[in-house]
């Protein structure tokens, strides 16, 4: 079996209050798994920790080939693209500006850049502050940067809220690509009537672990 | 250097610097001055304790400023999904604080000449205790900074923290300008401003990712 990452029984407390209480989940090289559930199931938790942002209290697995116990947690965040609720950029930067210090801090190619801003729709604002832009717009950076990245492992928190209708498109048609080159996509959608482009695979999270 | 160079292009922007952390610096030197009144006599003694209770006030707006850039809860996240190195984010940070902390410590000490009566050529020889200071200070509040950022009540969690480790550098900062003006000699002052910035880097760079997380 060819897995992008595995978790088995985790359990995650922050602060001492469990948001993973033995989550055991599977995600399969180039699938796209949705997870759902009710306002505090665990659904960020569970991409916050596959995206190596939370300390496992007990359990055990990989991600991207990285033990979740006793791997580097940089190395995780090095691997996996992330696009979350909220703006992810520096407001006081333009979107060309915001991308350029991205790819230099991680020593990425440059010349990726205006293509991704192309692609999102973003051309005309590519010398706008990012703190002008839209919230619907500022997922569209977001997403030029994942673009840019091309990350194994894509994990998407509401990517849909806030966008328009041609965003939902480009969004769907950029999952699909990203599904069919390989990479693996892990989301979180309360969005009950969701058309995809790559039909997903649904888990339904409750009380911090997987229901179904 | 590309975090330094990211948070001096963003203060270059917004100007809160320019526009209300210098002010507010002049403003308190003012005030300063006025409460020691026109009578020049004291200047020497009281002077740099004064400059440098002011340089407190704006090392800790400068800090705190730095950090809220961060703060955004998006904002901090994505960066922490680039799996940077943290020591040379302690770096970074440290040497936009470092440069802001120079801009705004040459006005103060225009100032301090000006308002609190000290002489230039003392102004000008304590200049080098200064920058070290302003060096010390801006290491050890990145490391604070960055401790107290994100946790709710940081801007009055901050000063709390930080100025127990400002204190040994506020105070021979303070003592090394004073001996200039006073014409003694404050060399152990300047090896204290020295020792203090080395290990407060040492720690930095050892524990930023630490406290970062």
């Amino acid at each position: 079996m060819n897995l992008a990452a595995e978790l088995h029984d985790v359990i995650v407390a922050p602060s001492g209050f469990p948001v993973l209480s033995g989550l055991t989940l599977e995600v399969q090289v180039g699938e796209c798994l949705l997870l759902e559930g009710a306002n505090g199931a665990g659904k960020t938790s569970a991409l916050r920790l596959l995206g190596g942002l939370s300390t496992v209290i007990s359990g055990h697995g990989q991600i991207l080939g990285v033990d979740i116990a006793t791997g580097d947690r940089r190395e995780i965040r090095r691997r996996v693209g992330w696009l979350g609720h909220e703006g992810s950029f520096y407001d006081e930067l333009t979107v060309e500006e915001n991308l350029t210090y991205a790819c230099r801090l991680t020593q990425r190619p440059r010349a990726s850049i205006a293509d991704a801003i192309e692609r999102v729709g973003l051309g005309d604002r590519r010398a706008t502050r990012t703190g002008l832009l839209s919230a619907g717009q500022h997922r569209r950076v977001a997403l030029a940067w994942l673009l840019i990245l091309r990350p194994r492992l894509w994990l998407l928190d509401e990517p849909f809220a806030a966008l328009d209708a041609t965003a939902r498109a480009l969004l769907h048609e950029i999952l699909r690509d990203a599904t069919q080159a390989g990479a693996s996509i892990v989301m979180s959608s309360h969005e009950k009537n969701l058309e995809f482009a790559t039909a997903p695979r649904r888990v339904t999270l409750l009380g911090g672990r997987a229901a179904s | 250097m590309l975090v330094a160079a990211k948070d001096l292009r963003i203060e270059l922007r917004s100007r809160v610097l320019l526009w209300q952390v210098v002010p507010f610096g002049v403003m308190a030197l003012m005030l300063t001055g006025l409460a020691m009144g026109p009578n020049s006599q004291n200047a020497a003694n009281l002077a740099p304790g004064m400059f440098y209770l002011v340089l407190l006030f704006v090392v800790i707006l400068t800090v705190s400023r730095a950090f809220a850039i961060e703060s955004p809860v998006g904002t901090s996240q994505s960066t922490k999904m680039l799996g940077l190195d943290p020591a040379g984010v302690f770096l970074g940070k440290a040497s936009a604080i470092f440069l802001q902390l120079l801009l705004v410590g040459s006005v103060l000490l225009l100032g301090a000449a000006t308002l609190l009566h000290i002489a230039a050529g003392v102004v000008l020889h304590a200049l080098p205790s200064v920058v070290l200071a302003l060096g010390g200070l801006a290491i050890t509040g990145t490391l604070y900074g960055a401790l107290t950022s994100g946790i709710s009540g940081t801007t009055t969690l901050l000063p709390v923290l930080a100025l127990p480790a400002f204190a040994p550098l506020l105070i021979a900062g303070e003592r090394a300008f004073t001996s200039v003006a006073l014409h003694q000699s404050g060399l152990r002052w300047l090896l204290l401003l020295i020792l203090v910035p080395v290990v407060y880097t040492a720690v930095g760079i050892l524990l930023y990712g630490v406290v970062e997380e």
